[in-house]
């Protein structure tokens, strides 16, 4: 087999149809999530299944625009709970990271806690919260805190642990204090990591909310899932959870765009394996 | 003046008298003596550092040369007061050296580059720590990063940047708030030869023009005959100084003197030195 020439690597010139060019533009997810939908929509229709069992994609689309009334205010009710909790989430756990990594005390008392916690299925004790808080929106915010926070606080420690002693040397033989270490240093060296933490919590913030709506709750889009679910309401379940994700994924999407502003150093070596 | 002769041949001899010294020697900026450093490691107690002593004056060039290991990034720590030492005395321009001390600039072995910084403002930090005015640190900065050819690379992330490139940007942050005292752990040791040269002529010609103390450590003999007043030769196991070796080359050094045999004369004794302790062996 001949060599290919590797000038073909240098020569870059658009030669593609503008028809072809628009479809390359296209994210290849975006073209496998169609063919999905395609799929699962001709198999609806070839097969006649009935709409309680699997509705099509299409009929889902046509159940969200007349269930919409319903759908977005109860909507707004869990993206309130899901972002107040992620909110106090990080409220908490940055500086009490902050606290971990600064303090030997909390280092050792604390810390060691935090991350055994983390064994405890947190869904189990959401029930427990329910009697201790009501059926407002109090419990599900604090499931949502529960859940967000410990990889907030966990990546968040490993990120301000991340300063090299060499980094603290140089620190010091610039003659910076304890507080220009902080800003200058160790909270920027841990901005990657802290915001790896906070795109794992988004999700998770997301399932504590939906969870929490499912144990008990009057309002929410978990709780339209659950009363579609005992009307036998596929369709109307599947515009929920639709809904729900779009709206997990738009904050997971908002965060990356933050952190690309925020850590816009790491941009160049994110790239690097994208074409 | 012809007086001055009998005079003192008249006088009693009492304390200290007119050396024949053309220059009067400079003050000591670093004076150590009886250093000692003992690391606790895992696999118990090592000793880095014995019973250093070593005076250098104001604006002399000292190389400090020595095989891996023997404690000469440790001794750069110790005058720095990054580490403290076990034993001995250090004092830096008449103070005892018992915290870290920033009148100073390092050049550290890594180059240890923010990686959150462009060039200009990995150098730049350096009069952000210290408060200086901004506007005249940047010119400065602009300026050394020319000096160092990398004008054209002062917004480019470290992770942009080759090796030589980051130990050249941490050079000039080193140099930045013109310490009269430099500390310099292996400085070119990533460089490309020719870069090499042009940063050694660099350097003696910042020395020249600050009047700096510089504290250099290298692997490289020639390096070290080249650019140094005095070359310290050390050895491992215990780290200590074996043998410290004036170099009576005129300044301005030119590259071109590297080819005089009084340059090769102070290679052949260098190398012989590393022969004799075993650094070096030749049979294979
Ligand atoms: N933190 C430490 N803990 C224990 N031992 C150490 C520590 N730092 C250095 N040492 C030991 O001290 C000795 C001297 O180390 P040092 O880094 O000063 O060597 P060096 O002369 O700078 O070597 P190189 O030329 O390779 O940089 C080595 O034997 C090393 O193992
Ligand atoms: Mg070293």
């Amino acid at each position: 087999m001949a060599a290919i020439p590797d000038t073909n690597l240098d020569r870059f010139e658009d030669t593609r149809t503008p028809l072809r060019r628009a479809f390359d533009s296209i994210p290849p997810s975006l073209l496998t999530l169609i063919a999905l939908l395609v799929f699962w929509e001709t198999m609806v229709q070839w097969r006649n299944i009935p709409e309680y069992i699997l509705p099509a994609p299409s009929a889902i689309v046509e159940v969200m625009i007349s269930y919409w009334h319903r759908l977005w205010p109860n909507a707004l009710v869990t993206l309130g709970e899901i972002v107040f909790g992620f909110f106090c989430a990080v409220c908490i756990g940055v500086p009490l990271a902050v606290a971990i990594v600064y303090s030997h005390f909390m280092q050792r008392a604390i810390y060691p806690l935090i991350v055994m916690s983390q064994t405890i299925p947190k869904v189990a004790i959401a029930p427990l919260l329910l009697t201790w808080f009501g059926y407002g929106v109090t419990p599900k915010i604090v499931i949502v805190v529960l859940l967000s926070f410990f990889p907030i606080v966990i990546n968040s420690v490993m990120g301000l642990k991340a300063t090299t002693p060499e980094m603290l040397h140089l620190a010091k033989s610039m003659g910076a204090n304890g507080w220009q270490t902080f800003w200058k240093f160790r909270l920027p060296k841990a901005l990657p990591s802290i915001f790896a933490g906070l795109k794992l919590a988004t999700v998770l913030s997301v399932i504590g909310a939906i969870v929490a709506e499912f144990i008990g709750a009057d309002k929410g889009l978990g709780y339209l899932i659950l009363i579609a679910g005992a009307n036998f309401d596929i369709a109307r379940q599947f515009a929920s959870i639709i809904l729900i994700s779009i709206m997990g994924m738009v904050f997971f999407a908002v965060l990356s765009r933050v952190e690309r502003i925020v850590v816009p150093w790491r941009q160049g070596s994110d790239l690097a394996g994208e074409g | 003046m012809t007086a001055t002769p009998g005079l003192a041949a008249t006088l009693p001899d009492t304390g200290p008298t007119v050396t024949e010294t053309a220059t009067p020697p400079r003050p000591a900026h670093i004076s150590m003596s009886g250093v000692t450093k003992v690391f606790n490691g895992r696999k118990g107690k090592v000793e880095a550092l014995r019973s250093v002593d070593l005076d250098i004056r104001r604006g002399e060039f000292v190389s400090v040369l020595g095989p891996s290991g023997c404690g000469k990034s440790t001794l750069l720590m110790l005058l720095s007061g990054l580490l403290s030492r076990t034993e001995g005395n250090i004092s830096v321009g008449g103070k005892d050296i018992t915290k870290p001390n920033s009148d100073l600039g390092i050049v550290f072995q890594q180059d240890v580059l923010l990686d959150w910084r462009s060039a200009l403002d990995n150098i730049l930090i350096q009069a952000e720590l210290r408060k200086s005015p901004m506007e005249e640190a940047k010119a400065k900065a602009r300026n050394l990063l020319r000096m160092v050819s990398l004008q054209d690379f002062e917004d480019a992330y470290p992770h942009e940047l080759s090796g030589g490139m980051r130990q050249r940007v941490s050079i000039c942050r080193a140099l930045l708030h013109e310490p009269d005292l430099m500390l310099m752990d292996e400085p070119f040791g990533a460089l490309d030869a020719m870069t090499r040269d042009q940063l050694q002529i660099d350097l003696l010609r910042l020395c020249s023009e600050r009047d700096m103390t510089v504290f250099f450590i290298t692997h490289s003999i020639s390096e070290a005959i080249f650019l140094s007043d005095r070359v310290v030769v050390m050895t491992p196991r215990p780290g200590r100084i074996e043998r410290i070796i004036d170099i009576d080359l005129p300044r301005p050094r030119r590259l071109a003197m590297r080819e005089d045999p009084k340059f090769t004369g102070y290679v052949h004794e260098l190398t012989d030195i590393f022969k004799n302790l075993g650094v070096f062996r030749e049979e294979y």
